[in-house]
């Protein structure tokens, strides 16, 4: 089958970037997205042209690395689907499909669809660990979780930092990013002495990196491949204003 | 453990969030008082007027006739106020968070009630100024007389267009309250499922408002 695409070009971070037309005239169905840019830029290599540049590393949807708008959505249209667990036989292909980067202040672009995603390093740094000296593992029962915050715990922990809530986020908030991290913490036995402290300094850090404020419209979960839900951010705000 | 002082708290966006939250309540609280009270339309001129002297003669002895009625004016302009400031701010905010716009951005998926509280929050503060104007000090009201609230709104509410632009207000205000409500308490950081609550209180809030014009209107009140 031939797939028509609109891909985002742009050569640096400061220089002007425009999207222009692809085509692929024989994708199959059963190709994954990032394999339809592999076949492009093999085309594109060996015509002496650049080949268009994006993030990729585990394509099996649990390292974050890929991410691009398609058609206006972050990941495209699959619901909790990665763009490397993308395929092209959930794409509507009669009209070409546009690509375009992440865009967000806090994440400016590198070149064509890689942009700069450290900013989620930064609110992470400014408190997304605990800082308890572990030595070697433990033994997995010295500490009792009960059941439920155990799976709490491990639905928010599921974020892979992909950045897809940012890309879709009307605010450019990165909200659903910082409570799945202070979530995941914050819910286990572990993370309670800094529970308080942590949530105020990634939210702070998550502020100055020019992130928008979270206006709870639902974009983010939509977009996130991995199904975090807004419950996280409810906890967010708690430990934000009661400690 | 408290982490944030005020002034820390209000310069965060979580902040401002929780400020618009508990302003939100106030003024909804208001509202819902405001609705119940307009029914009193149906059972009567000496009603609805007598309940205007009750509610100015309230606390009188203690501030005065009509004291308690400024101090209330006092607190919900305040709570708008500070609605509003953090509103545009966290707009201003979302607008430079995102310097460079996507070229497709079809429809998103969120709610229209989450997509319209801005300009729905606009709306409502436009129709709040034109309904001070019109009710409270007569001035654009045809009747206009103090104190005959029931005369007044009759005479308001012969005229289609004002009808229409109540309605359209009040609908505005539900879509708002829709989000708003549910909004608020995530805010806050409840997480229960709040969203059959949000939806019945926009839903009593929008008829019990909209059945007053729309009966003086088809002359059921007169
Ligand atoms: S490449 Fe690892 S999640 Fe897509």
């Amino acid at each position: 089958m031939k797939v028509r695409l609109r891909i985002w070009r742009q050569a640096g971070e400061y220089d002007p970037g425009r999207l222009v037309a692809y085509e692929v005239e024989d994708a199959s169905p059963d190709m994954s997205f990032l394999e339809l840019l592999d076949v492009l830029n093999e085309r594109l290599i060996a015509a002496g042209e650049r080949p268009v540049a994006f993030d990729h590393d585990c394509r099996e949807g649990i390292c974050g690395m890929c991410g691009m708008m398609i058609n206006g959505s972050a990941h495209g249209p699959r619901r909790e689907t990665t763009t490397c667990q993308l395929y092209l036989r959930d794409l509507p292909t009669r009209r070409p499909i546009t690509v375009e980067p992440w865009r967000a202040k806090g994440f400016p672009v590198i070149r064509d669809l890689v942009v700069d995603r450290s900013a989620l390093d930064k609110v992470i740094q400014a408190g997304g660990y605990i800082s308890a000296p572990t030595g070697s593992a433990p033994e997995a029962n010295a500490v009792p979780v009960p059941k439920a915050d155990a799976s709490r715990a491990f639905d928010a922990a599921a974020c892979i930092g992909c950045g897809a809530c940012v890309a879709a986020c009307p605010n450019g908030s990165a909200t659903l990013f910082t409570a799945a991290k202070v979530a995941h913490l914050g819910t286990l036995p572990q993370g309670q002495p800094e529970r308080a402290a942590r949530a105020a300094a990634m939210v702070e850090a998550q502020d100055d990196l020019g992130f928008g404020g979270c206006t709870q419209m639902g974009e983010c979960v939509a977009a996130c491949p991995k199904g975090i839900g807004m419950d996280v951010i409810a906890h967010l705000n708690h430990d934000v204003l009661y400690g | 453990m408290a982490t944030f002082t005020a002034p820390r708290l209000w310069s965060s966006t979580v902040g401002k969030k929780a400020v618009m939250a508990v302003t939100g309540v106030v003024l909804l609280l208001y509202v819902v008082a405001h609705m119940a009270a307009n029914l009193k339309i149906f059972v009567g001129p000496e009603s609805l007027d007598g309940y205007g002297r009750w509610l100015r003669g309230l606390g009188a002895g203690a501030f005065g006739y009509g004291g308690l009625i400024w101090i209330a004016r006092v607190v919900l302009v305040a709570a708008v106020v500070l609605h509003m400031t953090a509103a545009v701010q966290l707009a201003r905010r979302a607008h430079a968070a995102r310097p460079v716009a996507y070229q497709v951005r079809p429809r998103v998926h969120g709610s229209y009630a989450a997509r319209t509280m801005r300009w729905g929050g606009v709306l409502i503060a436009l129709f709040v100024v034109y309904h001070v104007l019109d009710i409270t000090t007569g001035t654009v009201n045809p009747h206009g007389v103090p104190g005959e609230d029931y005369a007044n709104v009759v005479a308001s509410f012969q005229r289609w267009y004002v009808v229409l632009f109540y309605l359209f207000a009040v609908v505005a205000l539900g879509l708002h309250l829709r989000h708003g409500a549910a909004s608020a308490l995530r805010s806050l950081g409840s997480a229960r499922a709040v969203q059959p609550v949000a939806v019945g209180l926009a839903v009593l809030v929008t008829a019990g408002f909209a059945v007053v014009p729309l009966s003086v209107y088809f002359g059921l009140v007169k």
